[in-house]
């Protein structure tokens, strides 16, 4: 019979405290961010589709066109070529495709590259209806930043 | 599978789907039911809606590039399953690994491990029909995700372990936003012990509800919360010590009842010693490199069987290797864990009503992609 | 004013305030589920989003009504109404303010329960209809649900009325003149368990609206709507129009049973014009106050289950109901010859 009562005035108690707690947080500002209204700031290493790195003073992309990112990739996601061209070191490379359908974000492809080339963006606002819009031609994308 | 239904002609029974496409079973798991009025009589899930040859994907794969695909498993607790394949190669070829590559393994493992209860407990309340503090557990979360996405620069698919040490070092930011953290999460514990723990209306959803005795769990072979608590003292970073959880001091909650309360209360206070832990690696946390000298690419692991286990946030999860001398596996099992605590559903909800079973399914902690995988 | 034009007119009131009631109540709902969150609610729809009811009532309306297979068209289509209209007829009787009532009928009290019984009527009716196994499940708990919780609530109310010698609301309002201690739950004098006895009343009208915490009936993460789940666009909009507007019923009837009606907590009236509104705001406020309360309790706790909730009747609340109801009527016999 106590065990009924204690029960009771227990279990009524643990309710009027539960109220108070939500009514505590119904007065507290929101936490949540306004996302399309406010920018938001992404941190450094986010990892958003990869981009090649310009060179300072000439402005064209460092990569050589070596292969190893094509190579790394799980997906496959990669298609580069490159070719001599004199007066330069080493080679030039002429078309860098992204797949970006298949793209894991894994960042094997920025760990191989040896000359420092590739990098994460910041990109993240991607959305599209067609499938055509997440083909990346990387250095189409870095002569219009430019 | 087919031949378990039984419909025994005395007994008016219907079937029921609690079909793949159901808010209560998190991910896309079918459960057949066969009731009789409200009360279940048999259960059988229905498996492999996700399945994505995961461990066919690991025989065609170089070792480095199955990478990714430990993060896409179990995508609550990314960072075990990377831990788990990582630490099962480097014990098959022989890598070692720097200490402060260690020490940051550790950290970023737990704290994904209490983001990973926070959100179990957020859903697990919500199955109950509480809405407000799945919403309070984001907000916690949200700080966890900020930090890890600050170190390895994704929020939920981890792919930040390397063989022989980490991807990228952490800087002074971390380890005051860390301990901050800590500070903050230590003051919200209470919140939601008075405001869900101690609320008599849970305490008679979950007390005496879905026993799982001692004996049927380790029949089943159910390891993690689910084990401990049916009072199974079991957990791999105490019983086979791995990386440097030797050298903390932390202990490991068991329970004895082996009801919903007692699986809720574990975890409830593993969130407590991961706390404890992250502290105590952040004081000892040495200088050093976090990767090997050189860079590894190719790893040809001597022919033969090689077994790893780790603790994830559901239970111990297992890495099995064959390798023939190759850069990729002969043959890759995984063993995942939430695959043997749902084998005991069937078993443990007999005679048990509908919104019971579905108590005692989200208390087992079920991640239906890391059953299929 | 001709006595059938002011009962017209205020009947029309009594509708236009339910509908409004059930469409904004939504709109208070969800923003104070939000802030209690810590996220802003609708705010894209209209200022504040005040315009969503309106978006959401366009939508519903707009979706097609078809009858699925191998329901009972007739039942189908009138359960929803079954649940609607009671609600919105038991408006007539309750008093917005000493002359805002549209009909003042001595067995108001009556009407309002008898009104309340064909609620559950009608969910019974549409879950049958539905031929839904997960509906007609649902139904079931809903009809045992509701009738273990008219009990308490009959036997408060018939302390209640025990105390006032009335069935007429607005009498009863009027017994509560004075003070704030004037009114019924301050009064200990007449039963040292009145605060008690309010919270009954209270929990049993979120019991018979099947509103958070006794919502199993339709238990979202379990039987995806319950008794709702075959209705499509508008029927669902009507059910929950329907309990809305009951929800504002049981929160009337504490108010002018416990609460004071449209009596205001000093005995003071500014005459002339504002005088004829003083009653109304007074009786708005303890009304929405009491609404509050009803959506912040949804949003703190969990869902009891099934047969603690009827338990919790049985075995709690009907015993503390009747030793009540003796109680009261010793102190009102016994206290005035001491």
């Amino acid at each position: 019979m106590s065990g009924y009562f204690k029960e009771l005035i227990g279990g009524t108690k643990s309710l009027f405290i539960g109220l108070g707690i939500t009514a505590k947080y119904f007065m507290e500002p929101v936490v949540t961010m306004q996302y399309p209204h406010e920018h938001v700031e992404m941190p450094p290493r986010f990892r958003g589709h990869i981009e090649l790195i310009p060179n300072e003073e000439t402005g064209e992309p460092k990569c050589v066109a070596c292969g190893m990112c094509q190579k790394g990739c799980p997906s496959g996601c990669i298609s580069l070529a490159g070719e001599k061209r004199e007066g330069v070191k080493g080679k030039v490379v002429t078309k860098y495709i992204l797949n970006f359908t298949t793209c894991s974000l894994c960042g094997q492809c920025v760990e191989s590259c040896k000359f420092g080339a590739l990098r994460f963006s910041k990109d993240f606002n991607l959305a599209s209806p067609r499938k055509e819009d997440f083909i990346f031609d990387l250095i189409k994308r870095l002569k219009e930043k430019n | 599978m087919n031949g378990l239904l039984q419909q025994d002609v005395n007994q008016e029974t219907f079937t029921l789907n609690l079909g793949p496409q159901h808010p209560a079973t998190h991910g896309v798991l079918r459960v057949k039911l066969v009731m009789d009025g409200e009360y279940i009589v048999q259960a059988e899930p229905v498996l492999g809606y996700i399945h994505r040859m995961h461990e066919k994907m690991g025989e065609n794969r170089t070792w480095v590039k199955f990478l990714p695909n430990c993060g896409r498993m179990d995508y609550l607790c990314a960072l075990s399953y990377n831990h788990g394949y990582v630490a099962a190669l480097e014990r098959a070829a022989g890598i070692e690994v720097p200490e402060r590559a260690e020490y940051l393994r550790v950290i970023t493992v737990e704290l994904n491990r209490i983001s990973s209860h926070l959100l179990w407990f957020g859903a697990f309340v919500l199955d109950l029909g509480g809405f407000t503090p799945l919403l309070y557990a984001f907000d916690d979360r949200e700080h966890i995700l900020d930090l890890l996405e600050s170190v390895t620069g994704s929020r939920l698919t981890y792919c930040y372990f390397r063989f022989g040490g980490v991807y990228n070092d952490i800087e002074d930011s971390f380890i005051t936003g860390t301990r901050e953290f800590i500070k903050r999460m230590r003051k919200r514990m209470p919140m939601y012990d008075a405001l869900v723990t101690k609320n008599i209306i849970l305490i008679k959803r979950l007390k005496d509800i879905g026993p799982i005795s001692k004996d049927m769990a380790r029949r089943y072979g159910a390891t993690g919360p689910v084990a401990r608590g049916s009072g199974i003292n079991y957990d791999v970073r105490k019983n086979e010590p791995y990386s440097v959880y030797s050298e903390f001091d932390f202990d490991v909650p068991v329970y004895e009842e082996g009801d919903s309360m007692a699986r809720y209360m574990v975890r409830m206070d593993e969130i407590e010693q991961s706390m404890r832990i992250i502290e105590q690696a952040l004081d000892k946390l040495p200088e050093g490199e976090i990767k090997p000298k050189k860079a590894v690419k190719m790893v040809k692991p001597e022919k033969g069987d090689y077994y790893h286990a780790v603790e994830a946030a559901r239970g111990s999860f297992g890495v099995r290797l064959v390798s023939d001398g190759k850069n990729q596996a002969y043959r890759l099992k995984l063993r995942s864990p939430t695959y043997s605590n749902l084998s005991l559903f069937d078993e443990a909800s007999r005679g048990m009503l509908l919104p019971d079973a579905l108590a005692l399914m989200g208390s087992l902690d079920l991640v239906i992609p890391e059953i299929d995988r | 004013m001709p006595e059938p034009f002011r009962v017209i007119l205020f009947i029309i009131f009594a509708m236009a305030f339910a509908g409004l009631n059930a469409a904004y109540l939504v709109w208070c709902e969800r923003k104070g589920a939000a802030h209690i969150q810590r996220r802003i609610g609708p705010k894209e729809v209209g200022p504040y989003g005040l315009l969503q009811p309106i978006a959401d009532g366009i939508k519903l309306m707009t979706k097609q009504l078809f009858l699925p297979k191998g329901t009972d068209p007739i039942l189908f289509m009138v359960a929803p109404l079954m649940v609607m209209v009671p609600a919105i007829m038991s408006f007539c009787v309750i008093p917005f303010s000493e002359t805002f009532v549209a009909r003042e009928i001595n067995l108001g009290l009556l009407l309002i329960f008898a009104f309340a019984s064909v609620n559950v009527l009608g969910l019974l009716l549409g879950a049958w209809g539905s031929a839904n196994k997960y509906a007609v499940i649902a139904a079931a708990r809903t009809v045992s649900q509701n009738v273990a919780y008219e009990i308490p609530m009959l036997i408060t109310v018939i302390t209640m009325v025990m105390v006032t010698n009335t069935m007429n609301l607005n009498e009863i309002v009027r017994s509560q003149a004075g003070w704030f201690f004037n009114w019924h739950i301050f009064r200990l004098d007449i039963s040292l368990l009145m605060p008690v006895s309010f919270l009954i009343f209270f929990v049993c009208s979120l019991a018979e609206t099947n509103r958070a915490p006794f919502d199993m009936a339709e238990a979202e993460s379990e039987l995806i709507a319950g008794v709702y789940t075959e209705y499509p666009g508008m029927g669902f909009g009507v059910f929950f129009m329907g309990e809305y507007a009951n929800i504002v019923i049981g929160a009337a009837l504490a108010v002018v049973l416990f609460l004071g009606g449209w009596q205001s907590p000093i005995p003071f009236n500014p005459g002339g014009f504002l005088g004829v509104f003083w009653g109304l705001f007074w009786f708005l406020l303890k009304l929405y106050t009491l609404i509050f309360t009803v959506i912040w309790i949804r949003w703190t706790y969990p869902r009891t289950q099934f047969y603690e909730l009827l338990n919790l009747s049985w075995k709690v609340l009907i015993p503390i109901s009747l030793f009540n109801l003796i109680l009261t009527a010793l102190q009102i016999k016994i206290f005035p010859w001491l």
